[in-house]
């Protein structure tokens, strides 16, 4: 049956079963594929996104539940502030490698940055272990949610 | 460096299209033998092509799987060209085995840590010999001697007159000029971009969702597969009843093979709906009892034999009749899966007269071919989109998804895009080969080595990738680590013996060869270190006085890593030291093992000497990345076989390691003019024996079989 959902702002229509995962349908349906398949079982975080500012495995979220609520996924990320600085540290110190998983760190880590600006690292190992990287780029994005929260310090709007 | 060119034997240059300047250049040595013997046509192998608009374009034959080669190579080529990085600009090289074949390999591929290597010499060439073309261009329309005319940041400049020309402006008549007779390769100290910290040219686009990988591939029209194949390896499918998958909304057909079932939908979601609907027989096949127990088996009693000799110095066996002491083990190494992020997929529309491939592979000119080879359509009929790698590690080395994705392909009209689940990916991929070794030493009355007898037995992959490679039993790669040691050691005596594992294909694995070879070398040298009662660091020590560069690293990681400090109780550190990939790299690893056998690495130290670094922040990040690799394999990985069928399905029960377990990673970089080593691997092997080592000081076991797991608990 029909869904619409609001997905980075924009209010989208799509015509799949109630339990079609919302990975499918951002990527098969919708077309936006910066959003990425890893393991299809809420085990490596790839599929990440934001639903109603909760960071949440789109591999395992029905296309139903999502009714009504705020979807943002990477495409849109960087236009929040803590989306903003995450990327931007994520540039200034190199953290991709191969770079599939990184959506999904990326969406992770903006998601932890906005409720703790100041994340310790155990709120890093916490906010981070659901998402696997093959690359083992795990010290540079310890590094970088903490670069991107210094910024946060500084920066008055906050994340 | 001077270095004599000569328009057949390596270099030309041509008007291209639309007037710019392209130099072809060959990097294969087989193609420039040939090419010297016969003097005939020139066939390049990579191109720069400069255009009126000044843009530069390198044809680009490796393949970007996280490595940096995008950035790293680029940098060969702007340094001597005198230009900006930001103006190289990158092509994807399309499938051609002559023009890309890799000049290590012989093949189109992106591997074995080699693509620095391979283009150190011919790219910065390239890029010279087009620099001195464009400088002689200049020279030629002011009317001055081009030895007062320099190339500078994409310009040629002439300082007496203060008179500049971009590239682009004198890219057409360069294109005309003569091929130099000598070209001059910059001086390491005149280095402007080599040696420095490039950014990243994938970074941005890793970063906000527009980097597109083969799975990321959308042609118009497409639709999505997902496949259920044979659970034991050489199966078939015996019947399929796909009355509820077709029931599926969405889904548009199911595809029947021999061997492997898909559903063909509009989406993913669908397309797995679909999947767990339909109920497949299977027939088993010749595999159907299989276990890993049996293979193993296999393995530890062909040891029994004498193999190929690999390498033989001295006389172990007089050597072992002196001895003192005898020191005797025997290791193996289980079957790994590579676990890319990106689960295997390939994106293929068939039609009646070629064929269209999307995909990210390691050898593009293999993916061409074994689309020919299944729709039977010519090569020049296959068309293949190279993309960006979401972790090959070796899997996309092979091209079994591509022949896979076009078996299914051929019976669906229009493109449709394959898939596999995680678990799909995890129980039909090729597998890092299980390994057996016996070794055995002797010391004298010092307790130093005076014989060392290894004989080890399992898959060549070299033998079915490559097999020209493979001569007298042996190959280059699955002896790498297992012989030409760092140590001097006066009697040494390895052989191998191929033993494939029936009913599970193997592959090339991260750090390959060395991935066992060097856990099983590097944990027996710290064993007779051990019989002799001596510490790990100054027993290597004393025997690489032949091997300063690898004596260097060893001093280097071991002072670094605070070698000999005290350390609380359940912690110990672990040294290894290795020269694998023309790559010196030795790591201490500091590891915390509880009560109930938990191992938790805590820290590890690397100390490199890679000779020249291109991009140094590059080669911090493999490091990083291969011994966070290595950790996650030498803790948790195995896969096994029970009953024909590969039991770990996803990241359950194939474990890697997360950011709560990552330890803290140094990385210390010897400066160096030496050529380039390799370094996507090394730090993979390295790791291992580090932390194997480690836990052995913290906890006296010896660990003698990967994986850990719990052996290190308290009995």
């Amino acid at each position: 049956m029909p869904h619409t959902l609001t997905v980075n702002g924009k209010a989208r229509s799509v015509d799949v079963d109630d339990d079609t995962p919302l990975l499918w349908v951002l990527r098969d349906v919708l077309g936006m594929t910066g959003t990425k398949f890893g393991c299809g079982a809420a085990l490596c975080g790839a599929c990440t996104v934001h639903v109603d500012g909760a960071p949440t495995r789109s591999c395992i979220t029905s296309v139903a539940s999502v009714a009504g609520k705020k979807v943002v996924t990477i495409e849109a990320v960087g236009e929040t502030p803590a989306g903003r600085k995450i990327q931007q540290a994520w540039i200034a110190l190199e953290v991709p490698q191969c770079g599939y998983c990184q959506s999904g760190q990326i969406m992770s880590a903006t998601a932890l940055l906005a409720a703790k600006p100041n994340p310790t690292d155990s709120d890093i190992d916490e906010a981070m272990s659901g998402n696997i990287c093959r690359c083992g780029t795990y010290v540079r994005i310890r590094e970088g949610i903490k670069r991107a929260a210094q910024g946060s310090g500084n920066d008055k709007k906050g994340a | 460096m001077t270095v004599h060119l000569s328009r057949r034997q390596f270099l030309s240059a041509s008007a291209a299209l639309g007037g710019g300047l392209l130099i072809g250049f060959t990097t294969s040595p087989s193609i420039r033998n040939a090419e010297g013997a016969a003097a005939a046509t020139f066939t390049p192998n990579a191109f720069i092509r400069i255009g009126g608009d000044g843009q530069i374009v390198l044809t680009m034959p490796y393949v970007e799987m996280g490595q940096g080669t995008y950035t790293s190579i680029p940098m060969l080529i702007a340094e001597e060209l005198e230009v900006d990085l930001k103006q190289v600009r990158l092509e994807h090289a399309p499938p051609n085995e002559k023009l890309y074949a890799n000049p290590l390999l012989g093949v189109q591929a992106t591997g074995n840590s080699n693509a620095i290597r391979g283009s150190w010499q011919p790219l910065r060439q390239a890029g010279a010999a087009a620099r001195t073309l464009l400088v002689s261009a200049a020279a030629k329309r002011w009317n001055v001697d081009p030895a007062s005319c320099r190339a500078q940041s994409g310009e040629v400049r002439h300082a007496p007159t203060g008179r500049r020309l971009k590239y682009g402006e004198l890219a057409a008549d360069a294109a005309r000029m003569p091929i130099p007779e000598k070209t001059e390769l910059k001086q390491p100290k005149q280095f402007k971009l080599i040696g420095t910290p490039a950014k990243r040219l994938d970074t941005p686009s890793k970063v906000d969702g527009t980097a597109v990988y083969g799975i990321d591939a959308r042609p118009a029209g497409v639709k999505i597969a997902t496949l259920a194949q044979s659970p034991v390896f050489g199966g078939r499918v015996k019947s399929v009843d796909d009355a509820k998958a077709r029931a599926v909304k969405g889904v548009r057909q199911i595809v029947r093979l021999d061997d492997a079932v898909a559903v063909v939908a509009d989406h993913m979601g669908a397309a797995k709906k679909g999947l767990a609907a339909l109920a497949i027989e299977w027939d088993d096949g010749p595999h159907a009892r299989l276990d890993t127990s049996e293979i193993v088996g296999a393995l530890e009693k062909a040891t029994l034999n004498p193999g190929a000799v690999a390498q033989s110095i001295g006389n172990t066996g007089k050597a072992m009749a002196s001895a003192v002491t005898r020191v005797e083990a025997a290791y193996q190494v289980p079957f790994l899966a590579h676990a890319t992020m990106e689960p295997m997929n390939c994106t293929v529309h068939v039609r009646q007269d070629g064929c269209e491939i999307w995909v990210g592979n390691q050898a593009l000119g293999r993916a061409q071919a074994a689309a020919a080879k299944t729709t039977g359509l010519p090569l020049d009929k296959v068309v293949v989109h190279n993309h960006l790698i979401g972790g090959g590690f070796g899997r996309r080395l092979e091209v079994d998804g591509v022949t896979r994705a076009v078996q299914i392909a051929m019976q669906v009209e229009g493109p449709v895009k394959v898939v596999w689940s995680r678990e799909e990916d995890i129980q039909h991929d090729m597998y890092r080969p299980v390994f057996f070794d016996r070794l055995s030493a002797g010391l004298d009355d010092k307790g130093m080595p005076i014989a060392w007898n290894n004989r080890f037995a399992g898959s060549s992959i070299i033998a079915r990738w490559l097999p020209p490679g493979f001569n007298n039993g042996l190959d280059p790669d699955t002896t790498e680590g297992a012989i030409d040691l760092v140590y001097a050691l006066p009697n040494l005596h390895v052989e191998y013996l191929r033993v494939e594992p029936a009913g599970i294909p193997t592959a090339f694995w991260r750090s390959v060869g060395p991935s066992h070879n060097v856990f099983v070398t590097e944990s027996f040298i710290d064993e007779l270190a051990a019989a002799a009662k001596q510490d790990p660091v100054a027993y290597r020590q004393a025997l690489l006085d032949k091997s300063p560069r690898a004596k260097a690293v060893l001093e280097l990681a071991a002072q670094k890593a605070g070698w000999g400090k005290p350390l609380p109780a359940g912690v110990g550190r672990g040294v290894s030291v290795q020269f694998v990939f023309a790559t010196y790299l030795a790591q201490v690893a500091e590891v915390e093992v509880s009560k109930d056998g938990a191992v938790r690495v805590r820290r590890v130290v690397c100390a490199v000497d890679c000779g020249t670094v291109v991009n140094p922040d590059t080669v911090r990040a493999q490091i990083q990345s291969a011994v966070i690799f290595g950790i996650s394999a030498a803790l948790r990985g195995e896969i096994t076989v029970k009953d024909g069928r590969v039991q770990q399905s996803n990241f359950h029960d194939y474990q890697v390691l997360r950011m709560n377990e990552a330890p803290r990673i140094e990385v210390h970089i010897v400066s160096s003019t030496e050529a380039p080593g390799g370094m996507g691997e090394a730090g993979t092997s390295a790791i291992t024996p580090a932390v194997t080592n480690a836990i052995f000081a913290a906890t006296g076991k010896r660990i003698r079989r990967l994986p850990v797991a719990n052996q290190a608990a308290v009995a």
